[in-house]
């Protein structure tokens, strides 16, 4: 383990890489109780093509999400309960890139590290098992389509990606679950959770040289092949379709407006495409932005407005979304900001405010401990962002939203009022 | 200043300071919404940073601070106000700035003719009734929000932390301009800061921000009003539609006698054994035994003695669910409860309450509960007193937890009914 000091942000970060291929960042936190650890695979909702030893797998939408209900399944019973008779919480979660598997504690943190790092390299599966979660995941996918916001998000994606391997939801579909047996999930688990396709993240009052240690002693030694992944055609720059509306009982119409990034750049590039997106959308569109104080006040957007940028399968693209009594006219004057010059004193502004939110993530210990997994998968390093933060500039920004925010590059899904049927 | 009330946690821990304030009032249905939109407007512009714009490059200029309007409902009182976070590192001193503007927001609005501007209490009203209406947006929430309007027909912790349609329809600048007055004039007022300040400079700063704070006669007379008794002999149903194609399944319960001497640790225990904590009664059995729903967990109000139960199922096993988590329920009664289990709920609880340490935005809402409660002991206190509490403990705080209510959201074609 390297230990690297970061005077200037109060913090020191232990890095290291095990024969296995397993990559370890601790950031120590004396004087916290808490502490957080999460074991990251590189392998979310659109990992379902690859080919491993010679053999093709084509596995259905949803696949990695029912494996991480199922991994917490242990010979002897649920990991939960190991975590909870100590009073730690453990979760997991998929998303279109990863699945994170983490708990927080308050104590015995070394045991609840072994738990963790034990059953995420443990598949257990019985076609029994495997069947009972079906129901629980089915209840799970009707939950989410009855949620306003969230179908509205993956009608957007929808309409970015088409057929394509982000088009549909992490959880997959009641019809793409119905298949998936023990043996896939066997083929998921062998193929993406080796250790060097995966990644530790802890931080907390711990010992740094102890996390390497039980990570030695539980994880298998031998560094396997991994898997080569088919995403599909590239996805192009432009949306599959433009638009799509629906109706739902909603009290407002929602929008979801989103525009593709095209490729994920990976190592400084990575960080700089991360932090370039991040702070054009905040000039743009953040609080302070004239175009957003705009449409506040004219009452076509209020605080539920939100945007982000996601990186999956190798591309990215942004999300919009809220609330507006008229989404296309609150959408074009968005979209109108990014042909516009921006003040070069608010430029400075938002710098500063980004910047002020990279110090608090330090104590962020779920963003802190994700966002280091997303450097260590894309070859970056976290702790470069101020740096890079700074050497952005106004232009840079302004070519940044002047390419990509055209009209015809950018999809909107509506969801309007049962009553309202336009 | 008479009934402002400060309290401060000194650490050099986290690089976040967070400085709230509350105005303290009784929930009530003809003020709520008008107290709601309150934080709002104000937050819309002060006299030295007159809108929006200006007052988001002072805070983008401090780093990227926030205020933010906060709006709570914490048994029958009503707390609205601001809650601030800001970058607390050595070189980097913002208290005093955010101090200086919360007590700007609060007491020195952008006005005309001493009148709140009708432009800005227009805007926040719209988007107040738009925040009522959007509760139906999140059908989980929603459903919870309707159990407790229909359990509680004669008490006034029906009454929502927004208010309702109809009274935020009726606010007008005038009339909030002098509601504002007289609730600044009237409302003990709680402050909460935690950073690397102490809290000497903490009470200066704030005594500065706050001087032209006018006070009348303090209302220190609110509280809530703690139902022991269910309604009625059986539990009453009421069921909803919505195309919806999860039943959300929501039940209210009276704690009961527990809430007589209420013993927090104790009752924490208990709602982490049944339904609150991981796993738990009802996470182990309707969730994993039975495959009954996705989530199926319990939480409890303090404040008011009630506890509910929240369940996302398929209709067809609505039947099924209310009896197996009636059955759970009645097992914690019966003292039906393994080591295993007791020791799993005391951990969670503990352990929930030493993470609140580490995390200065749930520390602030901890102790204004606290506060509230009139309790003096901080979370590390509790984690000890969860330890201790006993298998009899939980039984007996069980005892005369009685189900009030049962609330259904489905969908389906049949029309609203209620038994």
């Amino acid at each position: 383990m390297r230990r690297i000091e970061h005077p200037e942000l109060g913090i020191e970060l232990w890095q290291g890489t095990l024969p296995n291929g397993l990559s370890i960042f601790v950031v120590p936190k004396p004087g916290w109780r808490k502490c957080r650890a999460a074991f990251v695979t590189d392998y979310g909702g659109a990992d379902r093509r690859f080919a491993l030893d010679g053999e093709t797998y084509d596995t259905p939408a949803g696949v990695a999400h029912y494996l991480e209900h199922k991994m917490f399944d242990m010979p002897y019973g649920s990991a939960d309960d190991q975590f909870s008779a100590r009073g730690a919480s453990a979760n997991a979660y998929t998303s279109e890139a990863v699945t994170s598997y983490h708990f927080t504690c308050t104590d015995k943190f070394e045991e609840n590290l072994r738990t963790l790092l034990e059953f995420v390299s443990t598949p257990y599966f019985t076609p029994e098992t495997v069947e009972k979660e079906r129901g629980i995941i089915g209840q799970e996918i009707a939950e989410d389509e009855d949620d306003p916001s969230w179908a509205c998000y993956l009608r957007c994606l929808r309409l970015l990606y088409g057929d394509g391997v982000l088009g549909s939801s992490v959880l997959g579909t009641a019809a793409s679950i119905a298949d998936i047996t023990d043996q896939t999930l066997y083929a998921c688990h062998k193929a993406f959770y080796a250790p060097a396709n995966m990644v530790l993240c802890v931080a907390g009052d711990v010992d740094p040289e102890a996390v390497e240690r039980i990570a030695l002693e539980v994880l298998p030694g031998a560094k396997v092949p991994l898997p080569e992944r088919d995403w599909g055609p590239d996805p192009g720059l432009e949306p599959a379709e433009t638009r799509e509306e629906r109706t739902m009982d909603v009290s407002a119409p929602l929008f979801c407006a989103g525009a593709k990034l095209g490729p994920a750049a990976t190592g400084a590039d990575g960080l700089r495409q991360r932090l370039t997106a991040e702070l054009a959308m905040r000039c743009l569109w953040g609080r302070s932005a004239p175009a957003y104080l705009d449409l506040y006040e004219k009452g076509l957007l209020n605080d539920n407005f939100r945007f982000e940028a996601s990186y999956a399968a190798g591309v990215g693209h942004i999300t919009l979304e809220g609330e507006s009594p008229d989404p296309e006219a609150a959408l074009a004057a968005l979209l109108a900001a990014a042909q516009r010059d921006i003040d070069p004193a608010f430029f400075d502004r938002q710098k500063k405010a980004l910047y002020g939110g990279f110090i608090r993530l330090l104590d962020d210990f779920w963003e802190l401990t994700e966002s280091l997994a997303d450097g260590c998968f894309h070859g970056f390093d976290l702790f470069d962002a101020p740096a890079v933060l700074e050497s952005l500039t106004c232009a840079d920004i302004a070519a940044w939203a002047a390419e990509r925010l055209t009209p015809e590059r950018v999809a909107m899904s509506i969801i309007r009022p049962k009553e309202e049927r336009s | 200043m008479p009934g402002v009330f400060v309290t401060c946690i000194r650490t050099d821990k986290f690089r976040t300071g967070i400085l709230s304030l509350h105005l303290l009032t009784a929930l009530d249905r003809q003020t709520a919404a008008q107290n709601a939109a309150l934080p709002g407007v104000l937050r819309r512009g002060t006299v030295s940073a007159p809108d929006m714009a200006a007052l988001a490059a002072r805070l983008d200029g401090m780093y990227g601070a926030h205020i933010e309007p906060s709006v709570r409902k914490l048994g029958e009182i009503q707390a609205v106000g601001f809650t601030a976070d800001f970058v607390d590192v050595p070189g980097r001193d913002l208290l005093g700035p955010m101090a200086e503007l919360v007590g700007e927001l609060l007491l020195a609005p952008n006005t005309r003719g001493g009148l709140l501007l009708p432009g800005y209490v227009e805007g926040e009203k719209r988007k107040l009734i738009d925040l009522i209406r959007a509760r139906m947006n999140d059908r989980a929430e929603y459903a919870q929000a309707r159990l407790i309007e229909r359990m509680c027909p004669g008490e006034t912790y029906a009454v929502d932390a927004l208010g309702d349609e109809a009274t935020a329809e009726a606010i007008g600048y005038v009339a909030l301009t002098r509601h504002y007055k007289a609730l600044l004039a009237a409302s003990p007022i709680e402050i909460f800061y935690c950073g690397s300040a102490d809290p000497a400079r903490v009470c200066a700063v704030m005594t500065d921000a706050l001087v032209p704070l006018p006070r009348g006669e303090i209302d220190f007379g609110i509280g809530t009003d703690i139902r022991l008794n269910t309604v009625d002999e059986t539990p009453r149903t009421f069921t909803e539609q919505m195309d919806v194609s999860q039943g959300k399944l929501v039940i209210g319960y009276r704690v009961g006698r527990a809430m007589e001497d209420p013993d927090m640790a104790v009752l924490r225990v208990t709602d982490a054994l049944f339904g609150g904590g991981w796993p738990c009664k009802l996470s182990a059995n309707v969730r994993e035994k039975l495959s009954l729903c996705y989530y199926a967990y319990s939480e409890l109000d303090l404040m008011k003695g009630i506890m509910t139960v929240a369940s996302g199922i398929d209709p067809a096993d609505y039947e099924k669910t209310l009896a197996e988590i009636g059955r759970q329920l009645q097992a914690v009664k019966d003292g039906d409860i393994t080591d295993g289990e007791m020791t799993v709920a005391r951990a969670a609880v503990s352990s929930r309450m030493l993470s609140l340490t580490d995390d200065p935005a749930a520390l602030e809402k901890f102790w204004l509960e606290q506060n509230l409660l009139g309790l003096d002991y901080g979370p590390e206190e509790l984690a000890a007193l969860a330890e201790d509490v006993s298998r009899e403990d939980v039984v007996r705080a069980a005892a005369d937890i009685q189900c009030d209510a049962v609330y259904f959201l489905y969908g389906g074609e049949e029309e609203d009914a209620e038994d």
